[in-house]
């Protein structure tokens, strides 16, 4: 790992590039947030080579979270709490202290591990975690996730997944991949586009577009039995699939009445219902954590804007204004505010707005950024963006000020969304 | 004869190239071999004019029919004036050709989101098969499709690319 350091406008900014081992992807991390902990963790005693893996997911999780600050553990290696010696860490500044063994044993793989307060001299988490032998980085998402709950008191995604389109000149597939990028699954590959995957809330389908006969028609997969169904085809565009919280019904948006307006659809396919009734382009829906309204993307006033109806039915509120052009919007799962992609003078952002203020922020610094999506915790927001000349999968922190760029091997990577929790 | 009309419309085709590098490229031609044998073929008949008649004008390289790509401005949806020829040209041939059916596919630039742009795309495919309709094609020869931004024409960031990416294409079935 090169650590290089920055003077930045504000303060020290840190830019560390990291070189995973299995060279799925190569990981930027700029920035840091306001107050990290300090945590060493120290490699577990066992099978090195596990052991290595799994320290490699841990500590690459903590550390694109922004949250934390590595603490050097070079030189001590305790593996259970008789062997630690508190003011060794305090000493070296860390705060808590990860420590424990990995048991390799009839195709399993059991880390037991422990988490202790340096201050406090207490233990904090005592457990054991187990997975098959091919599930080495879901140990280590999981160890990570239980050490971020505990410290930052929100529940940690770094066990979650997340789907996106990768383009290879004609080339298309629909990827589902873990929350770090690694271990990526093909769902479908084709020549035709692949556009707007969308997760059901259970985690175990996916809805999207597929061009392979045509035109746009909208899919569900089952990632489970990689069975999959129409859900829409009517004439024209069939698009911008998303699931209601219940998981009973989908928004879609169909032009087979005249432009492109919003539909409601049962997950088989049936009672197809119209909800917006324009004239104007209405695209990309998205509810609100209790099922209850609807944002979307409109043209109607003239330009793209953010706009908010009830599912029901009843008065459409437009919620952008100013300068520029707005898309994609999402809702955080608190439902305070939302997320979209703002175009302005030729670049895209990431930007944040609250329902309440209406006061909108940009998390970025601009360029082609695109199609944002909260992480189920609502602590980081996934999005496009593009670096070295691809299309490359970025994260930025809700409060924006920590982020990350994601570099898959090849071609361009378009469309990500973030997945529930497992 | 065949050979002889073959040759013509290649020569002139030839001759469209040479004249107007910039032209849109045209549909339906053969691989350029065929050329010199026809060229080389060619002064042993006797030089009467082919007879048009015989011709597809959708075939016919120098007919406006040849031009099958109308382009917008950003964030436009309408057929602007310079194209409509074009169109009503497309609208007419169709309706003397009840048997030719043509595929409208819309097409943006980047400048939106991918489902905006299938939208936009859509809202273009749809205008130029309302104005086929208008001039005469009928609803059965016409579909209208959207890549949106899918598709691009040309990849860059820039003007120079997004021009080349706000259109639709009329494609003819075979």
């Amino acid at each position: 790992m090169i650590l290089r350091v920055l003077q930045g406008m504000v303060g020290l900014l840190l830019l560390m590039q990291a070189s995973m081992a299995s060279a799925v992807l190569t990981i930027e991390i700029v920035g840091a947030g306001e107050n990290q902990i300090p945590i060493a963790i120290v490699p577990f005693g066992g099978d090195a080579r596990v052991a290595q893996t799994i320290n490699e997911v841990v500590t690459g999780d903590l550390r694109r979270s922004g949250l934390f600050r590595l603490v050097d553990p070079t030189g001590k290696s305790p593996h259970v709490p008789a062997e630690v010696s508190y003011p060794d860490w305090e000493v070296r500044g860390a705060e808590a202290l990860a420590i424990g063994m990995v048991v390799a044993q009839g195709g399993r793989i059991e880390a037991r591990f422990r988490l202790l307060d340096v201050v406090k001299q207490t233990e904090l988490i005592g457990q054991a975690v187990s997975a098959s032998e091919n599930q080495i980085r879901a140990i280590g998402h999981r160890i990570a996730d239980l050490i971020y709950e505990k410290l930052t008191g929100d529940k940690g995604v770094f066990s979650t997944r997340i789907a996106y389109v990768n383009r290879q000149g004609t080339k298309f597939s629909l990827i589902v991949a873990d929350s770090d990028g690694h271990n990526e699954q093909v769902v479908l590959a084709q020549n035709e586009p692949i556009m707007s995957p969308a997760w059901s809330p259970d985690g175990s389908q996916l809805a999207y577009v597929s061009f392979e006969t045509g035109h746009a028609v909208v899919y569900v997969q089952s990632l489970y039995s990689n069975q999959r169904r129409v859900l829409v085809n009517f004439r024209g565009s069939n698009s911008a699939p998303v699931w209601s919280p219940d998981g009973k019904q989908l928004a879609v948006v169909l032009t087979r009445d005249g432009s492109s307006q919003i539909y409601l659809v049962r997950s088989d396919g049936s009672d197809i219902r119209r909800i917006t009734f324009s004239g104007a382009i209405d695209t990309e829906p998205n509810f609100s954590a209790d099922g209850q309204y609807l944002l979307f993307t409109s043209d109607r006033g003239g330009s793209p804007q953010i706009y908010r109806m009830p599912v029901k039915g009843g008065s459409t509120e437009r919620l952008t204004f100013g300068e520029g052009s707005n898309f994609s919007p999402r809702h955080s799962p608190d439902g305070k505010n939302f997320v979209f992609a703002h175009l302005r003078n030729g670049r895209f952002y990431i930007a944040l707005q609250d329902f309440q203020t209406g006061q909108m922020s940009l998390l970025t610094e601009g360029g082609w950024e695109k199609k944002p999506s909260f992480a189920p915790n609502g602590k980081l927001i996934l999005f496009a963006s593009e670096g070295r000349g691809r299309g490359i999968l970025a994260t930025v922190s809700s409060d924006g000020r920590v982020k990350q760029h994601m570099f898959t091997q090849s071609g361009d990577a378009r469309e990500p969304v973030w997945g529930p929790y497992p | 004869m065949k050979k002889l009309i073959i040759g013509v419309v290649l020569v002139n085709l030839l001759a469209a190239c040479a004249s107007e590098p910039k032209k849109e490229p045209v549909a339906d031609v053969s691989a350029p071999a065929p050329v010199t044998k026809a060229e080389a073929e060619a002064p042993k008949v006797a030089p009467a004019a082919p007879a048009k008649a015989a011709v597809d004008p959708l075939n016919d390289p120098t007919s406006i029919l040849a031009k099958r790509s109308v382009y917008y401005p950003f964030d436009v949806a309408v057929v602007q004036d310079e194209d409509k020829p074009v169109v009503q040209a497309h609208a007419k041939y169709l309706s003397e050709h009840s048997n030719r059916s043509v595929r409208l596919e819309g097409n943006c630039d980047e400048r939106g989101s991918n489902e905006y742009n299938l939208g936009l795309g859509q809202r273009r495919a749809d205008g130029v098969k309302k104005m086929l309709e208008l001039g005469g094609a009928s609803a059965g020869q016409l579909e209208s499709v959207s890549y949106g931004e899918e598709k691009p024409k040309a990849s860059g960031h820039d003007e120079a690319s997004w021009s080349q990416n706000r259109r639709t294409d009329l494609n003819y079935a075979r």
